[in-house]
């Protein structure tokens, strides 16, 4: 095996579009692989093909398996278009299949696909033929309908790809196809997650954290950097931005009756964030925000919280239950990181009794004693920022 | 900078980085190769081993290296489960976690373990202890000092009971947060084996000792080049216990320190309490290690209130290092029946504090829990 065979799904039904969603897909397939050495990017039709040294495949694989957009992949032997080169590739890709899993000497189907139509032989034609050299090799029988083993074939014009291994990529649309906007991350289970959903449909993200210090130490900042970068890991976060949120939360502590403190925080947040958005250029804000998870997450306090931003807020995860985010968090990666259980901004400054429905003219009457405006611009002043 | 957090990690002294370092650099052998390199080797690892046992009074052919205080505790414990008859053991229920866990692994061998609560003191009764013996017990662990509250546990009277016993159990003694403060005369201790970590005592982290009287047996953990009189298998971490014995030797003459610590930490008590109407000590009534103060803060969290710290210059824990990282009150507090809206806080001295460095932390103490409160307040 020399090389990963790549597919994608969705790409084809954007018409117009398509080329620019191959395109943005192969560059963020070579974003994925950079530090491999020495390896080629080709795209015969309708697929990505990387070439590598052997030593590299698991590895390109294991990286290849995050690139949103990817449905599948395989590593793959790619051999000229020619009955016997694929018949003896299939036979030792075959080979080394049950070597590395004797379970599959149960069975076995080839799965022919042919893109090349000048080649002499049919789809059908290719599986007779080289189904009966493995059998015959290797002493494995035929099933068409439950085979333990399936080997791929693929002719193409410029050579053929043979594989017995397919794995899933996530799917989705190619990381920035769909353009940009910046998350509010905490060290929680869900913004990590809404996070991944928002790439996987393509959106390119920046995350913003609040940090309160002294009252949060630094094991909390350092569990949002390591989320973060494991959200990277997938090309779902590309920058870090880090702003102190102390002092200005401490004003609006004092600004407005208590149970209206947890709307007051967020709509500042609202603010904060379009101002970083500003600088990244991102279109819309992403959160992690559910509805009813916590006593906070009314639809009203929803409407109220969102009023104060200027951009979109898309809320991947409005509908989800519980336990769908943390299975997802465990696939993303994020979940171990996300329980560790270090006090993040929200447990201090959150008020018994949190309101369950803050209006507006409450809210917007609480705010009137602070330069909202003001307050947004100071916090988005301490911003640090880290690239993943 | 105010370190008051000794009983999580000391740092390690100049001498013991020194010799270590030299220790890395030339005794980089074997010592159990047969040439020259790996004699020098072994001959730093006896030296060691003299000064380890200088510590504890005790002979150098009676210490057994190890990777850590848990180590030590689970091979003092579970080795002398492995050679038992009796199927039965008596732990204190505020034993450090690496006792604890090895006495819950016991339970799933099919021992059975009787957890020996403490008086609301924070120490258990040694008539307690005795009262939960059978005649089946075959292995006793009782800490010297308690990690999260400083208390001293009467081990010598626990000691002197079991031996009138018809057939005396194993016991195994935690001395981890002792080191260094309290007497670890380990014979007049009356304990079968003792625990020690390099890195509670000014040496490095990665190695501890059991010390194992002579006569007593243990069965290893597991096995392998049968290093450490075969009750220790794996290749010497020469520098580590280089670094141990060093430390081991400097802290010799510490107890003489012990009552200028111990008017340290009063004093540091008396300012906070003086100051905060509302904090008092988290248990009053044992003997309690010079170095440790526990004190409790009601109603407010201990996590934010240990960043407020943080923010000016004083470093100490919630409860007990370990315990903060996982919320609630820890095992020990549970069991000296604590309530868990209170914050804990820990404060642990060494013989480098001063009177400016804890008038300096009773002062930030009160201007942290201040702030806390102002935030925490409900209108």
């Amino acid at each position: 095996m020399n090389a990963v065979l790549c597919r994608y799904g969705e790409l084809f039904l954007k018409a117009g579009n398509r080329p620019r969603f191959e395109r943005r897909l192969v560059d963020n397939v070579r974003l994925a692989l950079t530090g491999l050495s020495g390896f080629r990017i080709e795209t015969p039709h309708g697929r990505i093909l990387v070439r590598l040294s052997e030593g590299d495949v698991e590895e390109a694989c294991a990286r290849l398996e995050r690139v949103f957009g990817l449905v599948s992949i395989s590593p793959v032997a790619v051999v000229d278009s020619e009955i016997t080169a694929i018949r003896q590739a299939a036979v030792a890709c075959a080979d080394a299949a049950v070597e590395r899993d004797p379970a599959f000497r149960r069975s076995f189907r080839i799965e022919a696909r042919r893109s090349e139509k000048r080649f002499p032989l049919t789809s059908y034609e290719i599986s007779c033929d080289v189904g009966a050299a493995i059998e015959g090799a290797l002493k494995i029988p035929v099933n068409l309908t439950d085979p333990a083993l399936v080997v791929g074939i693929e002719v193409g014009a410029t050579g053929s790809y043979v594989y017995a291994d397919r794995r899933e990529a996530p799917g989705g649309l190619p990381v920035e196809s769909s353009g940009r906007a910046l998350l509010l991350l905490s060290g929680g289970i869900d913004s990590p997650v809404a996070a991944w959903l928002s790439a996987k449909r393509g959106l390119a993200l920046d995350a913003l954290y609040f940090h309160s210090p002294p009252f949060v130490g630094e094991k909390s900042r350092d569990k949002v950097v390591t989320l973060a970068r494991t959200l990277a890991r997938w090309q779902a976060l590309r920058t870090l931005t880090v702003v102190s949120f102390t002092d200005t939360q401490k004003r609006l502590r004092e600004a407005g009756p208590a149970p209206l403190a947890v709307v007051l925080y967020r709509r500042m947040m609202m603010r904060v964030a379009d101002l970083i958005a500003d600088g990244t250029r991102a279109e819309a804000l992403v959160t992690g925000e559910n509805l009813g998870q916590v006593a906070s997450q009314t639809i009203g306090n929803l409407a109220t919280i969102e009023a104060a931003a200027r951009r979109l807020v898309l809320r991947p995860l409005v509908t989800y239950d519980k336990r769908e985010t943390i299975d997802l968090a465990k696939r993303i990666g994020t979940f171990d990181t996300s329980i560790l259980p270090y006090e993040d901004c929200c447990s201090l400054f959150v008020p018994p009794h949190p309101s369950t429905a803050a209006r507006l003219d409450d809210v917007e009457r609480a705010e009137a004693s602070l330069d909202m405006a003001a307050e947004a611009a100071a916090v988005a002043a301490t911003a640090e920022t880290l690239t993943l | 900078m105010i370190y008051l957090d000794n009983a999580a990690s000391t740092p390690p002294a100049p001498e013991v980085l020194a010799r270590m370092t030299h220790a890395a650099a030339t005794f980089f052998a074997n010592p159990s190769s047969a040439h020259r390199l790996g004699a020098a080797a072994a001959r730093a690892l006896d030296e060691a081993r003299a000064q380890v046992a200088g510590l504890l009074r005790a002979e150098p052919s009676e210490i057994i290296f190890t990777s850590g205080g848990t180590e030590a505790d689970a091979l003092g414990l579970l080795g002398a489960a492995g050679l038992a008859r009796g199927h039965h053991a008596v732990v204190t229920a505020i034993e450090h976690p690496a006792v604890l866990r090895s006495a819950e692994r016991l339970i799933q061998h099919g021992w059975q373990v009787t957890f020996v609560v403490p008086q609301p003191s924070g120490a258990v009764s040694a008539e307690d202890v005795v009262a939960a013996l059978r005649p089946e017990t075959s292995v006793v662990a009782v800490m010297l000092v308690n990690n999260e509250l400083g208390t001293i546990q009467p081990v010598a009277p626990i000691a002197k009971a079991l031996r009138l016993t018809a057939r005396p159990p194993h016991l195994h003694v935690d001395a981890v947060q002792a080191a260094g403060f309290v007497p670890l005369a380990v014979k007049t201790l009356g304990a079968d084996s003792v625990a020690i970590s390099g890195h509670k005592m000014a040496g490095p982290k990665g190695v501890g000792a059991l010390w194992l009287r002579p006569g007593a047996r243990l069965a290893p953990l597991w096995d392998g080049g049968r290093q450490e009189r075969g009750l220790r298998s794996g290749t010497e971490n020469v520098p580590g216990c280089v670094g141990l014995g060093c430390a081991a030797e400097l802290c010799r003459t510490w107890w003489k320190d012990a009552p200028r610590v111990a008017g340290l930490r009063d004093r540091l008590q008396q300012q906070i309490f003086a100051a905060l109407p509302s904090a008092r000590p988290t248990v009053t009534g044992a003997p309690q290690a010079p170095h440790i103060a526990s004190i409790q803060v009601p109603d407010l969290p201990a996590e934010p209130i240990l960043h407020a710290l943080e923010a000016r210059d004083v470093f100490a824990s919630a409860g007990s290092a370990c315990a903060s990282r996982t919320r609630g009150p820890s095992h020990v507090l549970k069991a000296v029946g604590i309530d868990d809206e209170a914050a804990i806080l820990r404060f642990s001295l060494s013989r480098h504090t001063t009177e400016a460095d804890v008038d300096h932390a009773a002062v930030a103490l009160v201007q942290a829990v201040a702030e806390i409160e102002r935030m925490a307040r409900s209108s």
